[in-house]
């Protein structure tokens, strides 16, 4: 594949089914954050607001898991224009808080949640069903199970320093690996 | 005939007695062979296979098979740690372990032996089954959500507390802890001063309101890899010959 070399190493960042609070995680690299951004420049991701892929990216970050047809959507969106995909954070590696749901069958959910809920408000007596709003899954999905991911960094969030060790062997074509107080599953 | 017995563990000489397993004779000459169904003080077990290695070729439980002067055991090798991982990956993927809002979390075996595996993500499906949470008890919560079946719980109860609170009832992929059948926890004889609860490696028996009372940072597996509290740094090993 020829690609116009740049300078800077575009990546790619998303949120599906999570929080922000590996995004929030990223931020909190501090003033590292300078470094990073004269290593890398944000393309599609919130960071920069950019809402499509216009140019292909060396490294995509997932933050959360898939609840719902739009998740997937971007997901495989990801997997197309990235070269290594990362799964960040506890929801992208294994469902997370989301995936309690899974524990409980959907109509069960959906009827606590927008019917039977002693909180409820809810006069058309039917869960939200406007055609812009994405389907559910039957379940919420780790990534990995929907397309094929080439690492993984768990951790509710992963620590900034993590995150900046596994960036740090991303972007310097090193295999990340993590010494042992960084590998954490909280 | 001597009662002594003498052995190979990754090339290493140890020493025990005819009477005991190879995982006792490790664990008295130091040697960290994996495990989380195995205590010292308990009957050996052998459910969660964990502590496989290789006994002269073949694969065998630590701590179920006799130590015997000269075999050769293969432990700490890249095909039985590959094989741990797997294991310890279904024990994930078969439960329901959300360790980001566990109270065992930082104190849990499972999690732990996640870590030193190296573990980043369970890579088998996901089962999420249907568990049940008996909080019936006023000091006690039992998570079957969280149980491995490792049976240290069902030990403890009946060796060492004298009371049998606890065992299994069905099998295969439905098998789990029970109390008397259709009895809750508060219907038995569960005390917060049991044994029985220390001796759970995951979150499945908590004592309640002791949640989270240890800050991230200085939990027992925080910075020290389990199997590594006792033993000696490798790293520092070295330091000292130099």
């Amino acid at each position: 594949m020829t690609q116009v070399k740049t300078e800077k190493v575009r990546i790619a960042t998303t949120s599906l089914a999570g929080c922000f609070g590996c995004h929030m995680s990223l931020l909190d690299i501090d003033e590292r954050i300078l470094q990073l951004a004269e290593l890398v420049e944000f393309h599609k991701s919130p960071v920069v607001d950019r809402k499509t892929f216009q140019e292909r990216c060396a490294v995509g970050l997932i933050e959360g898991g898939c609840c719902n047809a739009e998740n997937v959507e971007t997901l495989r969106a990801f997997r197309d224009q990235c070269d290594i995909l990362v799964s960040v954070g506890d929801c992208a590696t294994m469902g997370g808080i989301p995936a309690l749901r899974n524990l409980v069958p959907l109509e069960e959910c959906l009827r606590e949640a927008f019917l039977d809920g002693p909180s409820t408000v809810n006069p058309t007596g039917r869960p939200p069903d406007d055609p812009e709003l994405p389907l559910l899954l039957d379940k919420v999905y780790p990534c990995h199970e929907v397309v094929r991911v080439d690492y993984h960094l768990p951790g509710c969030p992963p620590s900034a320093d993590a995150l900046w060790a596994a960036l740090q062997a991303l972007l310097t074509g090193a295999e990340p690996t993590l010494p042992y107080p960084l590998l954490k599953y909280d | 005939m001597s009662d002594r017995v003498s052995f190979t563990i990754d090339g290493t000489r140890v020493e025990a007695f005819r009477s005991q397993s190879i995982m006792d004779a490790a664990m008295e000459s130091g040697v960290y062979i994996p495990r989380l169904c195995h205590v010292p003080g308990l009957d050996p077990w052998g459910s969660c296979r964990v502590c496989t290695v290789k006994v002269n070729g073949r694969f065998s439980t630590a701590c179920t098979q006799p130590a015997m002067t000269g075999l050769t055991v293969e432990n700490d090798t890249e095909e039985l740690n590959d094989l741990r991982r797997d294991l310890v990956e279904m024990l994930f993927v078969g439960g329901n372990h959300f360790c980001m809002s566990c109270e065992k979390s930082g104190n849990c075996e499972l999690q732990a032996m996640g870590y030193r595996l190296g573990i980043t993500a369970p890579l088998h499906p996901y089962l999420h089954p249907d568990r049940d949470v008996d909080a019936s008890h006023p000091d006690i919560m039992l998570d079957h959500n969280r149980c491995i079946l490792c049976a240290r719980c069902v030990r403890t109860s009946r060796d060492l507390d004298g009371k049998q609170v606890f065992d299994f009832v069905n099998r295969g992929s439905d098998r789990r802890i029970a109390i008397d059948p259709g009895a809750r926890l508060k219907d038995s004889d569960a005390d917060v001063t049991d044994r029985a609860l220390d001796a759970c490696p995951v979150g499945a028996l908590l004592r309640k309101r002791e949640g989270f009372r240890v800050p991230v940072g200085e939990r027992e597996y925080d910075h020290v890899a389990i199997g590594e509290e006792d033993g000696v740094d490798p790293v520092s090993d070295l330091w000292d010959e130099s």
